[in-house]
């Protein structure tokens, strides 16, 4: 495992080792979706934009769900989030039920925290700010001690020197990272990231990765990842559902059995090279199927 | 960091800019075209010789000065009414979807009516000529800000909400720590917008109504700014009309600068940086 990119000294809290955020045997973030279903609107007219969906997230490891645009992905997380209902189905969380028959939207909760494409930092509240957020908020942590604990965790993102800026004022890689530091701060047991580093160029990006890696390897929680960049799935996950196009059912899962923790070179083995090539396969029989139903409703 | 350069080194920066010059070069020429066109009788209103002569006389005189302190007084009651009434009913529109059903509708129709047209029912209405004149002020005021409220409001990106959801944000929470710093930006354009209209409205309002307590303080003098140039026109001193203008043009600029300074404080993530 890589250290952490913590200059020493300054701050007594930067030296020590943060703790974990939870004891981890309590972190666990196993997610099972079964047989979902999400129709928006209702009777003919109605479109269905998840269809039969079953799969497994699996406690500790990242899942990467890739699929065409618009094929429903981020239907599914936030339904998972708690943001929007299913139609049917359920989907469970640690055996616990999220949604399903009789309560079809999930509660929010900082059990799940999601890091938007566009990203949610609140502009108005500083770096430090919005990072112990969370915590004030389920009144875990007064106000001194969120401020703490934020500043332990922007410091291991090698954030520190930014605490009290405002995300306008910052690039919109660090904001990302921000984000996510501001998401474990609430200790979840699942990441849900919906295309966080779209945005970003591949440089950037790349940098992203590395830092996402690490951050998952010093924490273990559970991520859910959902992206249409082929290689950053292989690179990322542990498992990798390939969507079909609209409506979206997993059409492959793939175990990647590259160990972690990963770094760039990785891009370059054989066996990455396999994996992207199986998954290129799958996604373009998909590609061109959105694409002619594309052409047909014009 | 954020604040570097002093006053100083700012108003430095400004002098040194050919922007800056070249809009004093322009102010200069406007100056000079009005005055031989004046002189050569092309145009009757007074040249800005003239008028700088009779500025000069009333800085002296306490009863122009009473004439920018009933104005200001006026637009600033209107204003802050506005204000305080305006913010909570559009936050309450925007946040309640009956409130909003309820309310709007109204506030809508009453909305188009142009407040000097509400000058003659308010002095039938209120009891004093100055709360009259103070209504219709605030009405000019009013809307502007109830309608910025309600855009800034509803415009707030819904991943904020959900975000603080997720963050285990109470209804409370979600009203003070997102919907009232995300409404700020446009609360303030809101007040900029509306203190604008309530000077074109008081001194409107002052002209018509014939200056509210005109007589308390130097006699025709004392009815405000718009008064203050009505006047000037029925007495025929055609300099001192335009005098009355330049002050409530300088006052509207004091009170929008006023109110961006403001703003800027109230909004620091906004700041350039």
């Amino acid at each position: 495992m890589k250290p952490a990119p913590v200059p020493s000294g300054e701050r007594p809290f930067a030296e020590a080792k943060p703790p974990p955020l939870a004891p981890q045997a309590h972190r666990k973030g196993e997610i099972r979706i079964a047989d979902v279903v999400k129709i928006y609107g209702s009777g003919t007219s109605g479109v269905r934009a998840v269809d039969n969906c079953t799969f497994d997230v699996p406690a500790g490891k990242i899942t990467v769900v890739v699929g065409p645009s618009g094929c429903g992905k981020t239907t599914l997380l936030n339904a998972i989030a708690g943001f929007h209902s299913i139609t049917s189905g359920t989907i469970h969380l640690d055996g616990a039920l999220l949604c399903g028959p009789g309560r079809l939207k999930a509660d929010p909760g900082p059990d799940r925290i999601v890091v938007f494409q566009n990203g949610a930092l609140f502009p108005w509240k500083t770096i430090i700010e919005n990072v112990a957020f969370g915590p004030m908020m389920q009144g875990r942590l007064n106000k001194k001690e969120a401020f703490e604990k934020a500043r332990g965790m922007l410091a291991e993102a090698g954030l520190r020197d930014l605490e009290s800026n405002y995300p306008g004022e910052i690039s919109s890689g660090m904001r990302r990272r921000v984000e996510i530091a501001r998401a474990l701060m609430n200790d979840p047991k699942v990441l849900l990231l919906d295309e966080p580093y779209r945005a970003l160029d591949s440089l950037t990006k790349s940098v992203m990765h590395e830092a996402l890696l690490e951050t998952f390897d010093r924490n273990q929680v559970t991520i859910f990842f959902i992206t249409h960049d082929l290689e950053e799935a292989i690179f990322l996950g542990h498992r990798v559902v390939i969507m079909t196009t609209r409506p979206c059912r997993p059409k492959k899962i793939l175990t990647v059995d590259i160990p972690h923790p990963r770094d760039y070179s990785v891009l370059t083995a054989k066996r990455f090279r396999e994996y992207l090539d199986e998954t290129i396969a799958a996604v373009h029989e998909e590609a061109l199927k959105a694409f002619a139903a594309g052409e047909r409703e014009r | 960091m954020r604040e570097a350069g002093g006053f100083a080194a700012r108003a430095f920066d400004t002098i040194a800019s050919t922007k800056f010059w070249r809009g004093m070069v322009a102010c200069v020429v406007f100056l000079v075209l009005w005055e031989i066109a004046s002189r050569s009788g092309i145009s009757r209103i007074p040249a800005p010789s003239a008028v700088a002569v009779t500025f000069n006389e009333l800085m002296r005189d306490p009863s122009y000065w009473f004439s920018w302190y009933l104005s200001t007084q006026r637009v600033f009651t209107g204003f802050l009414a506005a204000m305080l009434l305006g913010i909570p009913l559009g936050l309450g529109m925007a946040v309640s979807r009956m409130f909003y059903g309820t309310v709007f509708p109204v506030f809508e129709v009453l909305r188009p009516i142009p407040p000097l047209a509400w000058v003659p029912a308010s002095i039938i209405f209120w009891p004093t000529q100055e709360m009259s004149i103070a209504f219709v002020t605030f009405l000019g005021a009013f809307y502007a800000v109830v309608i910025n409220v309600i855009g800034g409001a509803q415009a707030i990106d819904v991943r904020y909400f959900q975000a603080a959801r997720s963050m285990g944000s109470s209804s409370w929470d979600i009203f003070r720590r997102i919907i009232l710093p995300g409404t700020l930006p446009s609360i303030v354009v809101g007040a900029t917008v509306g203190i604008g209209i309530a000077w074109a409205v008081v001194v409107a309002a002052e002209m018509i109504s014939g200056g509210g307590s005109a007589g308390s303080m130097g006699g025709a003098m004392g009815g405000g700014l718009g008064f203050f140039i009505w006047n000037s026109y029925v007495g025929g001193s055609y300099t001192q009309i335009v005098v009355g203008m330049i002050s409530i043009g300088i006052a509207g600029y004091i009170s929008s600068a006023l109110l961006r300074k403001l703003g800027e404080m109230v909004t620091p993530w906004l700041r350039e940086p």
